[in-house]
């Protein structure tokens, strides 16, 4: 297993957010698949160049976001396929909303306004595809 | 856990340059990188961790032995590097590393073999003949193959090319590998502090300016682009160390940045642009220059 990610100092991305996508695109991608160890924190400094406290850091957000599970005395592990995926998907989720909620911003629109256009939104994709979903009620 | 070093209201004073009042502790594993302007008192920081200088107050420990007391104990675990240390230039590197085997049990001559690869350095050859930057390299090596407990290395990367400088950051790295050891370098280069260093340790004018782990440290430290006034109620606000203004926008640049900030500056009718983490070359200057307006 590489141990090794590839991390640039000079990002603007912070190192310990690096490796969280990195190690987040090796477990979507399936290169590490559940219940993979993740080297060690040490490993993982040393072999990639960085702090020990950023690795750690960074294994802590993988944590919190339910893609690792780290078990005392014995590393950290890739979490299983249901929780990983599951955790992802919010993850993807909670940076969609950020971004929405960022552009709403930059159109000084308020709350109600967003909330009334996320519903319209919804109601065009539910007015797009009833023949998906619900066939049988729109015949006469 | 003992940690590596421990100071506490360590004083030091010169005809021309005092230390102030310095107390940090550098826990076992943890690498800290010292920051600061030449003549900050980083050198004389390290010279009294090594016991070459003897404080005039406070306490110094390292390795959990008090200094000046028991220095000759504590020396067979530290490794010290600096500008002013000198080889004998007739001689060739192998009788270097020969003569520090004979004087220190814990020499590991399997390692000193991959450290001559990976320094890319001649052991036949004498160090009359060296580069700055091989001769750095050799210093180094005799001191890493001796595998001391505590790293004390002033400006060790300074005048090092690029790929040189590459070489000792690994090598650095190979230290970390094992938690008992501990490392301390300053370096007038902030991104190689910036990329190994687990906390920062910044000196101005003899005095610790701050001394914590370096994620925490960069997260306090932002940034901030927006559009409006640069009035004298945003000049206040705690921790805004420089206020650059070209209208309509407004530069600020905190050190005490947190999830009240960007409301802070909303509440004074300014309109956040942006909000970017700083480098610690960035956060450096920002902070000596902040210091001297003062």
């Amino acid at each position: 297993m590489g141990t090794d990610l590839l991390l640039s100092p000079h990002s603007i991305t912070p190192m310990y957010v690096q490796i969280v996508e990195q190690v987040v695109a090796k477990v979507m991608s399936g290169t590490w698949k559940p219940g993979t160890p993740l080297p060690s924190i040490r490993e993982l400094a040393a072999g990639s160049r960085v702090s020990v406290i950023t690795v750690k850091r960074a294994y802590l957000e993988l944590e919190r976001a339910g893609v690792i599970v780290t078990r005392q005395g014995k590393g950290s592990f890739v979490a299983d396929a249901l929780d990983a995926t599951q955790a992802l998907a919010e993850g993807e989720f909670q940076t969609q909303m950020q971004g929405l909620l960022d552009a709403a911003r930059k159109l000084g629109l308020g709350r109600r306004q967003v909330v009334e256009r996320v519903g319209q939104a919804f109601d065009r994709l539910t007015d797009a595809s009833p023949t998906h979903t619900n066939p049988e009620r729109r015949k006469p | 856990m003992i940690p590596a070093i421990a100071l506490r209201g360590v004083r030091k004073h010169y005809d021309d340059f005092a230390l102030h009042d310095i107390g940090l502790a550098l826990p076992v594993g943890q690498v800290m990188g010292l920051v600061g302007v030449n003549g900050a008192g980083k050198s004389t920081l390290l010279r009294v961790l090594m016991g070459l200088v003897r404080a005039d107050g406070g306490t110094v420990e390292v390795l959990g032995l008090r200094l000046p007391q028991e220095q000759v104990a504590v020396k067979r675990d530290i490794g010290y590097a600096s500008d002013d240390m000198r080889l004998y230039r007739a001689q060739p590197l192998r009788w270097h590393m020969d003569f520090i085997r004979s004087i220190y049990p814990g020499w590991d001559e399997a390692y000193a073999q991959v450290l001559l690869k990976r320094f890319d350095l001649r052991p036949q050859q004498v160090l009359g003949g060296f580069s700055h930057g091989q001769r750095v390299k050799a210093l180094l090596l005799l001191i890493f193959a001796r595998h001391p407990r505590l790293l004390l290395l002033d400006e060790p990367t300074t005048g090092l090319d690029p790929v040189a400088r590459g070489e000792v950051l690994d090598a650095l790295a190979d230290v970390l590998r094992d938690e008992e050891r501990s490392i301390l370098f300053s370096s007038h280069n902030t991104a190689d502090i910036e990329q190994v260093a687990d906390s920062v340790t910044f000196l101005h004018d003899g005095r610790l300016l701050a001394s914590r782990d370096k994620e925490s440290f960069l997260d306090g430290w932002r940034r901030i682009l927006c559009r409006g006034e640069r009035t004298e109620a945003v000049r206040r606000l705690p921790g805004l160390v420089s206020v650059r203004g070209s209208a309509p926008l407004v530069e600020l640049k905190t050190g005490a940045f947190d999830a009240s900030t960007v409301p802070a500056l909303q509440a004074l009718g300014l309109c956040v642009e942006s909000v970017e983490p700083m480098s610690l070359e960035d956060i450096f200057v920002t902070t000596v220059r902040g210091e001297g307006n003062a």
